[in-house]
């Protein structure tokens, strides 16, 4: 299949904002200049920029504690991320949830999740939504391999299967549930397999490359938005940082690690642009530059904002309290 | 006004707001083919298609979940979980999601969602559908609770919940299902937040909710003939509490009693008792003291049932033992 050049820029250019946004908060949190948890997707990113590149700004998403990259690529402000990470009062949840909650309904990110598996049934929920209220919006669920064990991954989708809802089931499969190898947690680790048991189409697409996930993403989202029903995505990939920054990661070997960093989603497909000519090294270079500065400037704005008050402790709880 | 039973109240409330927002649906387990397992929805999927009265497989947290996402989504969708006991299967969602939604969105995203649930209690139905949960849902920031005890109240109180901007459970009482009341004409919305003296007294307050409320009514009537006026305060929310309302009618009576189905630790009657400790420690002439079931399991057997559930002569015991006592006693 051959794609517009700005649609593999594109795919490039959100894989690098990710991993630099993430690996710049990573510095932060070991620099202590960050409170609280911090869970990165780095090696993961075309799974998230894949998926969202087939997404319309009006589509849904919901994510999971290890967000960033899905916010991102379906359209979050960098500043009022990193203002969140920060604690600040410009965050997206008033610098009060910290880096697991984002929400941004002017783009479509209903909410990242802090419970594994908390964010399946909101989607098939918000795709029920779509369809009663007889839009084109179809929602995407961002899990990992880890929830597939969870309950709402069943009821999800059973639901979604018998209404044949517009919802796609994307898990991104790393091989690890926080810090236990699939081996220890399921059976069969091809978690596409499971699909057609609740009626449903399952793909399995490698997670490491962004062309093929947002190929494979492209269809099933069409095919949800035609009314075809739900799909279980599984995208294949691997996750190169700890469950937690700060994770000693005594279950797994470094040699497993390197391996997989040779297969860097990344460098894949900037390989693959200047092999096709669509991109010289100097463009891309001077894209990733772009990017750092914008990084930057969203740490910049992050650390000049204010910090929550004592009010802001207490508002948004109810509507009545809603400031 | 018209008069019918509580159950019909709770199936008007639903065609009313079905008729009246597009917004609204309904979805759980039985509601729709079949009409609802006591037939609170029976006629509505005729009347409003499949689409907004959804039959659901048996999964309460995909049930609650899928409300939630709806709701963010811009749907006000009433949920069914059919016994409060089942509600443990759906916390996640209804706790760590619903909740939480407004204040983790800055204010951006809210969760316009209903739960309604039944509360067994009262009809044989045992340890694990005979349960009374309303603290684990009163401690939770962000949910709002509610319990009619009056087929008025069952309608008003669910068409508020509809209409409100946030996640409300609303919790009904099997034992009420076939009890018959007046039902006002018109809209006939009961505001959330505000108790309602279901018997005016001066000697003592009497807080209870749900089908508690009648026993109270019983108790008093009996305390009636003893001299005793009790006024009988009916909470109809447990969160927000009216607050108000109780210090109001304890500045009055100067005297509290509390009446739950629940059991006492950690329980609603605590909340109220601290509450008249607190703020309403100067209108107190005797101890609070809590009519609750004990601390055990539901029994199923009606001879047990009937010692677990607060009957109105434990009640009226609780009301005498209070109007006797005096503040002054055991001080110099």
């Amino acid at each position: 299949m051959r794609h517009a050049r700005e649609t593999l820029l594109g795919l490039y250019a959100t894989m690098v904002r990710i991993r630099e946004f993430e690996l710049c908060a990573a510095r932060l949190l070991a620099a202590n200049r960050l409170p609280g948890f911090l869970h990165t997707s780095v090696g993961q990113e075309a799974c998230a920029a894949g998926v969202c590149a087939a997404l319309r700004r009006e589509d849904r998403i919901t994510t999971t504690h290890r967000g960033h990259g899905h916010c991102i690529a379906k359209g979050a402000d960098l500043g009022r991320m990193m203002a969140e990470l920060f604690g600040r009062r410009t965050g997206y949840a008033k610098g009060r949830a910290g880096s697991m909650h984002v929400s941004d309904p002017d783009c479509g990110i209903l909410n990242a999740n802090a419970i594994v598996g908390g964010g399946l049934p909101m989607a098939v929920g918000a795709a029920y939504a779509a369809r009663l209220q007889g839009g084109e919006a179809v929602t995407v669920a961002f899990f990992g391999d880890g929830a597939v064990a969870e309950g709402t991954f069943h009821e999800s989708l059973t639901m979604a299967a018998l209404w044949a809802l517009p919802v796609v089931f994307v898990c991104e499969n790393n091989l690890y549930a926080e810090m236990s190898h699939i081996s220890l947690h399921m059976k069969d680790p091809d978690v596409h397999h499971r699909a057609p048991a609740y009626g449903l189409p399952g793909r399995a697409v490698d997670g490491n490359d962004a062309v093929a996930v947002y190929e494979a993403a492209s269809a099933v989202v069409e095919r949800a938005r035609a009314g075809g029903g739900p799909t279980l995505l599984e995208c294949k990939t691997y996750r190169w940082r700890g469950h937690f920054e700060g994770d000693p990661q005594r279950y797994r070997a470094r040699e497993e690690v390197a391996e997989w960093m040779e297969r860097d989603p990344i460098r894949r497909l900037r390989a693959a642009l200047i092999d096709g000519a669509a991109a010289t090294e100097g463009d891309l270079d001077r894209r990733r530059q772009e990017i750092l500065a914008q990084i930057e400037a969203a740490v910049a704005f992050a650390e000049s904002s204010p910090e929550p008050t004592a009010e802001d402790l207490l508002s948004d709880v109810t509507a009545a309290g809603t400031s | 006004m018209a008069t019918m039973k509580y159950w019909q109240a709770v199936q008007l409330a639903l065609k009313e707001e079905l008729a009246r927002d597009p917004s609204v649906c309904v979805l759980g387990e039985d509601v729709g083919r079949a009409g609802g397992a006591f037939g609170a929805t029976a006629g509505l999927l005729g009347a409003f298609g499949a689409e907004r009265v959804r039959d659901t497989p048996i999964c309460e947290a995909g049930i609650v979940g899928v409300a939630v996402g709806a709701a963010m989504a811009g749907l006000r969708p009433v949920a069914e979980v059919m016994f409060m006991d089942f509600l443990g299967l759906a916390m996640d969602q209804l706790v760590n999601q619903a909740a939480k939604l407004r204040h983790m969105s800055a204010g951006r995203i809210g969760v316009p969602m209903v739960v309604r649930t039944i509360c067994g209690a009262g009809r044989q139905t045992g340890p694990q559908h005979g349960q009374s949960f309303e603290a684990w849902l009163g401690h939770v920031p962000g949910l709002k609770v509610v319990w009619g005890s009056t087929p008025a109240d069952a309608r008003g109180l669910l068409k508020a919940a509809i209409r409100d901007a946030d996640p409300v459970v609303v919790i009904e009482s099997l034992s009420l299902w076939g009890q018959s009341g007046d039902v006002p004409e018109g809209d006939g919305v009961v505001p959330i937040g505000r108790a309602a003296v279901r018997r005016a007294g001066r000697d003592v307050t009497v807080v209870a909710y749900g089908s508690a409320v009648h026993r109270a009514l019983a108790a008093a009537r009996t305390l009636e003939g003893e001299g005793i006026e009790a006024e009988v305060l009916d909470l109809r929310t447990l969160n927000p509490l009216d607050e108000d309302g109780v210090l109001e009618s304890l500045h009055r009576t100067r005297r509290l009693v509390v009446v739950h189905d629940a059991v006492g630790p950690c329980g609603t009657g605590a909340e109220i008792a601290a509450l008249a400790a607190g703020k309403g420690y100067r209108d107190l002439d005797a101890p609070v003291v809590r009519v609750t079931a004990p601390f055990t399991l539901v029994p199923f057997v009606p001879a047990l049932e009937q010692l677990y559930f607060p009957q109105a002569e434990r009640i009226a015991d609780a009301v005498r033992s209070v109007v006797r006592a005096r503040r002054s006693e055991g001080r110099s």
